[in-house]
């Protein structure tokens, strides 16, 4: 019975991981992983919404019409990034400021309709917020490790910090020169498939 | 019970729609007034912070620290609304009336004292790669010399673009000149290297092309408004203010006539 429980929370930390596994999620993946803050801000949102959204869809799971389910997930997940948002912006308005864009981008990330569709739909509402919480987390987790890379390589710092020493630069005598293809999206991609090669190096049991 | 009959799913969603509706009304209308305060207080900050001088951490956290609000009472000592002949057309009091928005035609000025010395207050408007951006540049009391200014954006790309922010793009802006042979110039926002002709110059953030390109058509576009402003000299327009207003305490209203031509002759020269 203890197992059973665990279980939604661990899985997708690794063997049925939201980007790595379900390539779900991508997007974003590349929108906000040039730095480390963002990236984390991102995880942490979107982990917090998918979990509780999960929970509202799997309470009312048994009286949702079919025809219109997709529409019914969207609504509750609409309304429950305009009210998470609403309160940031009166109690912290700081840090409302940072996410700006990127609470908007939460509605419309694949993790959480496909959470909602495969998950919360059939299972019960504790399960799914394990779900939510793992899948949120295994999204989190890529996401900071690409970002780790791009910031690291792209602009010499790690959390806004500057890690390069900067007379190592060309600019001041070195020969050292940050890699503007970091920056770019399409070093994300690259960077993603990457990890997800990794990833199946070390789990040869999946497909 | 069947889930999948019309009548259920149109009753369904309409429930669903009315409370979703309720929800976010209710929670809009109660946290109104609360995000209200927190964009008044951010703008007190940001205008504030166009006064660090970059110089020392000290002097940067008066204006950057949570009494914004009680920082701004202090540093901020006037707010006007100009016309595009760079004549004042209304002056506020910077606090009891800064929900005042600009009317058409209207450009709005803060008035800071840091020290005894007079600072001026510009915001800027523009537009980056991925949306708006803004700024509020503080010059000193001559109108050319730049004294510091401040850098927002909506969505400018982390890392690039919105590295406008960081104080090392802000701080370039220190000691430049809008004003070139008294006509307004400007600053140009270059690629590393390169020169600008006839005006001061900083360098672009790199990988943010378009974000300062944007930066720089925001200055001169922003900057424009004010020109008369900008290009009147200092001292005239002083000596002649003073004149209306004594004029005006006066109620000799032939006087307040002649001395406005002036002032547009000034202004024009």
């Amino acid at each position: 019975m203890a197992e059973k429980k665990v279980n939604p929370f661990i899985e997708p930390l690794n063997k049925n991981n939201p980007i790595a596994m379900q390539i779900l999620g991508i997007c974003s993946a590349l929108a906000v992983t040039v730095e480390m803050k963002p990236a984390i801000i991102m995880g942490l949102s979107v982990t917090i919404i998918v979990a509780l959204a999960n929970v509202v869809i799997s309470l009312i799971r048994n009286t949702i019409p079919n025809s219109v389910r997709i529409i019914v997930q969207l609504v509750v997940v609409a309304a429950l990034v305009t009210v998470v948002s609403e309160f940031l912006k009166a109690f912290v308005y700081d840090v409302s400021v940072q996410l700006s864009v990127y609470i908007g981008l939460i509605i419309t990330n694949c993790i959480l309709m496909g959470r909602l569709e495969a998950y919360a739909m059939q299972n019960k509402p504790w399960d799914s917020f394990l779900d939510g919480l793992g899948n949120g987390c295994g999204y989190a987790i890529i996401l900071i490790i690409v970002s780790f890379f791009r910031e690291l390589l792209g602009s010499g710092s790690l959390l806004g910090c500057k890690i390069i020493p900067e007379n190592w630069f060309v600019d001041n005598g070195g020969c050292y020169m940050n890699n503007g293809l970091m920056m770019m999206p399409s070093m994300a991609l690259i960077l993603v498939a990457c990890v997800i090669w990794v990833h199946r190096s070390i789990n040869k049991d999946i497909e | 019970m069947n889930t999948s009959k019309n009548s259920y799913v149109i009753i369904y969603m309409i429930v669903i729609v009315v409370i979703v509706s309720l929800l976010l009304s209710i929670t809009s209308g109660v946290l109104h007034s609360r995000q209200a305060d927190n964009v008044r207080l951010d703008t007190k900050k940001q205008i504030l912070m166009s006064l660090s001088t970059f110089g020392n951490d000290q002097e940067n956290k008066i204006y950057t620290d949570d009494n914004a609000a009680a920082s701004y009472e202090q540093f901020i000592t006037g707010y006007q609304m100009l016309d595009a002949e760079g004549n004042v057309v209304d002056t506020l009091r910077p606090v009891e009336d800064f929900d005042v928005k600009a009317n058409e035609g209207e450009y709005p000025l803060y008035i800071a004292e840091i020290d005894g010395a007079k600072k001026y207050i510009i915001p800027l408007k523009g537009a980056g790669l991925w949306g708006a951006i803004r700024a509020y540049l503080a010059l000193d009391e001559d109108r050319n010399t730049i004294y510091g200014v401040y850098f927002g954006h909506d969505g400018e790309t982390p890392g690039l673009g919105a590295n406008i922010v960081l104080p090392r793009f802000r701080a370039q802006f220190v000691g430049k000149h809008i004003l070139r042979d008294g006509v307004l110039a400007s600053i140009a926002v270059e690629k590393k290297g390169n020169t600008a002709e006839g005006k001061d110059q900083v360098d672009a953030v790199s990988g943010g092309t378009i974000t300062s390109k944007g930066v720089e058509a925001m200055f001169l576009s922003s900057l424009k408004n004010y020109e008369k402003w900008l290009t009147v000299p200092t001292e005239v327009t002083d000596t002649l203010l003073n004149g209306i207003l004594s004029d005006l305490a006066v109620g000799d209203s032939a006087a307040v006539e002649t001395t406005d031509v002036e002032l547009n002759e000034g202004g024009n020269k």
